[in-house]
């Protein structure tokens, strides 16, 4: 019975390398005017599953945002800090912290964000969590630091989704991840192809598109329960899935009059009604921030262009003029922005658009399937590289880049999920 | 005239259909009157079977037969049936009028340039221009319905040009 359990532990050992192994982060440039942030080991961080501090520097530094200096040494927070030293080897703050073991086997990890320049407290955290949150809290903490030192909502605690294909088990996997790729699960795993997965705005659930009626049918699973609806299953196509701010309805492209055209239903099925009536393609719907507005992508004049139209009908206006091949249209949280694929000069590239003067920016080349992050600094999309597709992330203005890399199989479809709470 | 025309077609077709499969018929056949019963025979040989012939094999199971091809294929940025597409739309027209009871499912499909929702509503566009050409020749809405699998269920796996042609596709499938 030992022998048994000692078997397990070590196999579910074994499986959580491996799947921390599964994707790797890469950056490929960064930001300018970084903040010089100095984090400590925590005191007897070694005690848990994972080192809390090591979670926190690599948020920290995949953020572009800070420059992180090695602290050399453990620092608790409750030791008594030199920050004048601190502030002459250049850190403007110091993250400090402690990890302790509880009776009933969690643990409290406790951490301080110091102000070497004030020399004063800027924030700090005490919660006990479990084993397996170890990894979450040092995200939390990432996060805390993140919003004191930018005034920002951060975005390590957020999770993605994306469809993982792997080409020699000819398999199609929905995978559930924490933001930086680590702490894969499956959500859904089929022999048809899954695209467009999109989570709902509280987080609990992924709305995404199975071929496994030989067609393309919409569902929305709860990813707790494991339940599963169909939300469109009507004749032709049925694809597309957005969901409206508040997360009572969805807008979809359906075929059912011949061509595809947009329309709205309501979470559960119900309520489908037709938005656009033209005699074209119109795909891609996507609520602004207001849940009034519908952006979309339609070839009305000839090749695929961006408009945008009221949900409640009426007419379109076009969003994009550059270029003949303008698809996939993202609106930033704020509404403020529209990030969008843009084929220029044969390749695929990302680009941006401040929707109020119409000035755009080209964000990455080779990219397909944007998808902003929650506090509307990032967008993930999919490249192609080396034979596969995998997911990259750029920030908003451009200056830095990470690449999430995997073993084997093709990454794609990534959807950024909301804060979580 | 285009009535005309495709009605004309449908007859040509359902002859082709209704001869043997393996052979190719310049004029329109005699239908042929399978024997299935024959005249009482004689008493004393009461003892002996009579074998009853159960009808023909399905042609759309004839692997050699015209059923057997299933796909139609486009040109690069075009959702027009080709002329040699023309060949495939008619010969599953002429059997689904004939067979009302079957139905398809037309799956469109794309090569791999684009993105995913865009790709998955052009294939669309080129499983309605079968389904529509399928109408014209008088197959009935319900038997059919037009789909698409946009770039994501490539036939051919290559990222050339030849596997690009091969994935520009629309296939009828029976259900």
């Amino acid at each position: 019975m030992k022998k048994l359990h000692t078997l397990l532990f070590s196999a579910s050992l074994l499986m959580g390398v491996a799947a921390h192994a599964q994707l790797k982060v890469e950056i490929a440039g960064v930001g300018s005017n970084q903040i010089p942030v100095a984090v400590a080991a925590f005191a007897d961080e070694s005690l848990a599953p994972e080192q809390v501090s090591a979670i926190i520097r690599a948020d920290l530094e995949r953020s572009g945002v800070f420059r992180v200096i090695d602290a050399r040494q453990p620092i608790s927070d409750t030791a008594n800090v030199d920050l004048a030293a601190f502030k002459a080897s250049g850190a403007d703050a110091l993250v400090v912290g402690s990890v302790q073991r509880l009776a009933d086997g969690r643990f409290q990890v406790r951490y301080k964000l110091l102000d070497t320049v004030k020399q004063s407290q800027l924030s700090q955290l005490s919660d006990a969590v479990t084993a397996r949150n170890t990894r979450l809290e040092g995200h939390r903490i990432a996060d805390d630091v993140y919003e004191k030192l930018t005034g920002v909502r951060g975005i390590f605690s957020t999770r993605i989704t994306y469809v993982k294909q792997d080409p020699v088990a000819r398999d199609y996997k929905l995978v559930v991840a924490d933001a930086d790729g680590e702490g894969e699960q499956v959500a859904a795993h089929g022999r048809e192809p899954i695209i467009s997965p999109s989570w709902s705005p509280d987080g609990t659930k992924v709305a995404y598109v199975s071929f496994e009626l030989r067609k393309p049918v919409i569902y929305v699973q709860n990813l707790v329960t494991g339940q599963r609806t169909v939300v469109a299953n009507e004749k032709g196509n049925n694809s597309a899935p957005a969901w409206s701010p508040d997360g009572t309805k969805l807008a979809l492209a359906l075929s059912k009059t011949g061509n595809t055209q947009i329309w709205i239903v309501n979470a559960d099925g119900s309520g489908l009604r037709r938005v656009t009536h033209s005699s074209d393609i119109d795909t891609e719907p996507r609520f602004a921030a207001d849940g009034q507005t519908i952006y979309f992508t339609s070839d009305r004049s000839g090749g695929p262009q961006i408009y945008k139209m009221s949900v409640n009908g009426g007419q379109a206006t076009r969003v994009t003029f550059n270029g003949n091949y303008n698809i996939s249209p993202r609106l930033s949280p704020d509404g403020k922005t529209l990030a969008w694929i843009s084929q220029r000069d044969g390749g695929f590239s990302l680009y941006a658009m401040d929707l109020a003067s119409g000035q755009e920016q080209r964000l990455a080349d080779g990219a397909t399937e944007p998808s902003f992050s929650p506090n509307g600094k990032y967008i993930m999309y999919a490249t192609r590289g080396g034979g596969r597709t995998a997911l990259a992330v750029v920030s908003v203005d451009g200056r830095v880049k990470q690449r999430l890399t995997t073993q084997a199989g093709n990454i794609r479809e990534p959807s950024w999920g909301p804060f979580m709470k | 005239m285009r009535n005309a025309k495709s009605v004309a077609f449908i007859v040509a077709a359902a002859a082709l259909l209704s001869a043997c499969s393996s052979t190719k018929l310049q004029e329109a056949p005699k239908v042929e009157e399978k024997p299935v019963a024959q005249a009482t025979p004689p008493a004393d040989t009461s003892r002996e079977i009579r074998p009853v012939e159960t009808g023909n094999v399905d042609p759309l199971n004839d692997p050699k037969g015209v059923l057997a091809n299933r796909s139609v294929y486009f040109d690069f940025d075009s959702y027009v049936v080709r002329d040699d597409g023309k060949p495939v739309v008619e010969n599953h027209s002429a059997y689904l009028t004939k067979n009302t009871q079957r139905k398809v499912l037309i799956q469109g499909n794309t090569d791999e340039r684009g993105g995913t929702e865009y790709n998955l509503a052009l294939g669309q566009k080129r499983a309605e221009a079968v389904r529509k050409s399928m109408a014209a020749l008088g197959v009935s809405d319900g038997q059919m319905e037009a789909v698409s699998l946009g770039k994501e269920k490539p036939k051919a796996t290559g990222h050339d040009e030849a596997a690009w042609a091969e994935n520009r596709r629309a296939d009828i499938v029976y259900q």
